[in-house]
């Protein structure tokens, strides 16, 4: 026991480096975050100085209010931010309910094309969506989905479907079936059932899919980029950042403030359901 | 806390549930029942699977698949803005896309591109998500938080904020990077003159620098995170049986943590590799949106054959098959890897 207070000096020391190496992972990786929010609210004096400052010492609204009356583009940003909402929770709906039905399937019943299926989920959600815009371009040019949300819902639908389906399926899978037999042989049928005793045991598996499509849907970019050419009142939020990045007047703060006005709901709606959907997608992209 | 281990073992006992005893028979265990109900049930059973599959397999076959075998057959094609409008029919062209593109050395240039950045940024992602997994399983609890809280807001970024952030971040007129970089000892950073009003994005190799550091940015939360959910998987008797046999650290890492995390890291390994091989948005807001042709890789150079004028479907699909194909040779590792591991239960 000579050695304790040495050992335990190591411990201490081994540990504040631990910390101390934490932290300064958490600030490198805050920094950009943190920049943007910064930058958005600074005067243009401050954010061209020759020497950068962390803070704004003149804090001022007046990119925020650039960005939401819409004098630049003609239109206030409530129209895309009403675009992105419509788009989002439409598909998220969509794609919760027609996931959940394929994550029933295929959970519950063993049957031919089962294994299939499951792989055909896993190669699809692989492939690259600049190569499929190209074709999906061409298909809506001719039904005339160009320009319009439905369109955009449409693929976001789909497209959010192979993962959502893989870890709904987790979810259901863990439901004890002998609580739906018992209810079965309490009379009720299988919709009741599944309305009954399933829905609320797999909410927890829906709020992570309905993050995941959430997310999705609202940062796409793209299938935006390609449909939404011509009609700019369709604009979703990535497109009217997209604007004020690409007019090439390098007005900084306007476009910071976009980016905050479109990032942080994103993240509110992250945090918040980041532990269901963390699990979730470990569960299907690693464990599972 | 409690919402997460819920989840955690709510998917770890999937194994469980789906045991193999149970589940070769082709049949959920079920308590016997009256012949006649059992019989009725067998019925019932045939249906529903393909009845609750249809939605999905319409969406995912008119919205993913079919589009696929679409650019293959317009791969064969000359469909460009004569054939879209209506004035010229559409012809088989053989394979006459494919040679013009492999006879277009900005075609080889932008695979180049592809191929470098995959090989600089998937090691790199990995290399930094698994140090800051081992990071998070060592910190207490506070501090644990603190990082995978400021990870997760990385990973929560929109890639298009994403861009637009680093590409202020390393703008010449009033950057963060280049007054940092001059501030540097000039033996070590070549001065403030060296990179006062420098651009990131007019030239292929700062630009995919600042690609790279963007991409590895976004994507090392992920890897962090996959890292941490195996490494609470390993029981602390086999680190503990390491030390106890005079294993540092580094032994013990090589020798009890990596193998029994192999596997992660191999699907880990794949979706980054199928995910920086296809990376467009970041690609292409920070090479100035279809603005600097010798900044394409082989997702922006499809997507510019494509949609700039004159459009040139049929090329574009030609090389929208190539990447296809490149992924989905990656993407059949994957699929193996996963049901080595028992994802197809």
């Amino acid at each position: 026991m000579s050695n304790g207070p040495a050992r335990h000096t190591l411990r201490r020391y081994r540990k504040a480096v631990l910390n101390v190496t934490g932290v300064l992972v958490a600030l490198v990786t805050l920094f950009p975050i943190f920049w943007m929010v910064s930058t958005a609210f600074k005067p243009p004096a401050e954010i061209y100085s020759l020497t950068p400052h962390p803070l704004p010492a003149h804090p001022t609204l007046s990119n925020f209010r650039e960005v939401l009356d819409g004098s630049v583009i003609g239109m206030p940003y409530w129209v895309f931010l009403r675009n992105s909402l419509f788009v989002t929770l439409t598909s998220v709906v969509a794609s919760s309910v027609i996931a959940l039905l394929a994550a029933v399937a295929v959970a519950r019943f063993r049957f031919r094309f089962r294994a299939t299926y499951l792989i055909m989920l896993l190669i699809v959600q692989m492939l690259p969506q600049q190569a499929l815009v190209i074709a999906l371009f061409l298909d809506f040019r001719r039904v005339n989905l160009l320009d319009s949300l439905l369109g955009l819902i449409l693929v976001y639908t789909a497209f959010a479907l192979p993962v959502t389906i893989w870890m709904l399926r987790n979810f259901v899978a863990v439901v004890p079936r002998e609580l739906e037999e018992a209810a079965a042989i309490d009379g009720a049928g299988p919709v009741r059932a599944f309305l009954r005793v399933l829905l609320p045991l797999v909410a927890p598996g829906l709020v992570a899919t309905s993050v995941f499509a959430f997310i999705f849907a609202w940062n796409e970019f793209v299938f935006a980029l390609t449909f939404l050419g011509t009609d700019q009142g369709k604009y979703t939020l990535p497109i009217y950042v997209k604007y004020f990045f690409g007019r090439g007047s390098n007005d900084w703060g306007a476009i910071m403030a976009t980016s905050v006005l479109f990032t942080v709901p994103v993240m509110i709606f992250f945090l918040l359901g980041q532990r269901r959907l963390r699990s979730g997608l470990i569960a299907g992209a690693v464990k599972a | 806390m409690d919402t997460m281990r819920r989840a955690e073992t709510a998917a770890g006992a999937e194994a469980e549930a789906g045991a193999p005893s149970l589940q070769r028979s082709g049949q959920w265990f079920l308590p016997p029942l009256p012949a006649r109900l059992r019989a009725r049930r067998s019925l019932r059973r045939r249906w529903p699977p393909y009845l609750l599959l249809l939605p999905s397999v319409v969406a995912i076959g008119l919205l993913l698949l079919w589009p696929t075998i679409q650019i293959g057959v317009y791969s064969f094609q000359n469909y460009g803005i004569q054939q879209i409008v209506g004035n010229e029919p559409t012809q088989w062209t053989g394979l006459s896309n494919f040679t013009s593109v492999l006879s277009d050395s900005e075609f080889w240039l932008s695979l180049r591109i592809t191929v470098v950045f995959s090989a600089v940024v998937v090691p790199l992602t990995l290399l930094t998500g698994t140090l800051v997994g081992l990071l998070l399983h060592r910190l207490g609890r506070r501090m644990a938080a603190l990082v995978s809280t400021a990870a997760l807001l990385a990973w929560a970024t929109p890639a298009v904020s994403a861009s637009v952030i680093f590409v202020w971040l390393f703008d010449p007129d009033g950057g963060v990077a280049d007054w940092l970089l001059g501030r540097l000892p000039s033996w070590l950073g070549g001065g403030a003159a060296r990179w006062s009003g420098f651009s990131w994005t007019n030239a292929p190799l700062p630009a995919y620098t600042l690609l790279t550091l963007l991409v590895v940015w976004q994507a090392f939360p992920f890897i962090a995170v996959s890292v941490l959910a195996g490494l609470k998987m390993i029981p602390e008797e086999l680190h503990d049986a390491a030390r106890v046999d005079g294993a540092g650290w580094w032994r013990s890492f090589w020798k009890v943590t990596y193998p029994l995390l192999k596997p992660i890291f191999l699907v880990l390994l794949l979706l980054s590799i199928i995910w920086d091989f296809g990376v467009f948005t970041q690609a292409y807001l920070v090479t100035g949106e279809l603005g600097n042709r010798n900044e394409y890789n082989l997702g922006i150079y499809a997507y510019d054959r494509a949609f700039t004028t004159p459009p040139a479907y049929g090329l574009a699909s030609a090389l929208a098959l190539i990447l296809t194909v490149v992924l989905l040779i990656i993407t059949v590792g994957y699929v193996r890897a996963s049901v080595r591991q028992g994802a197809i239960q």
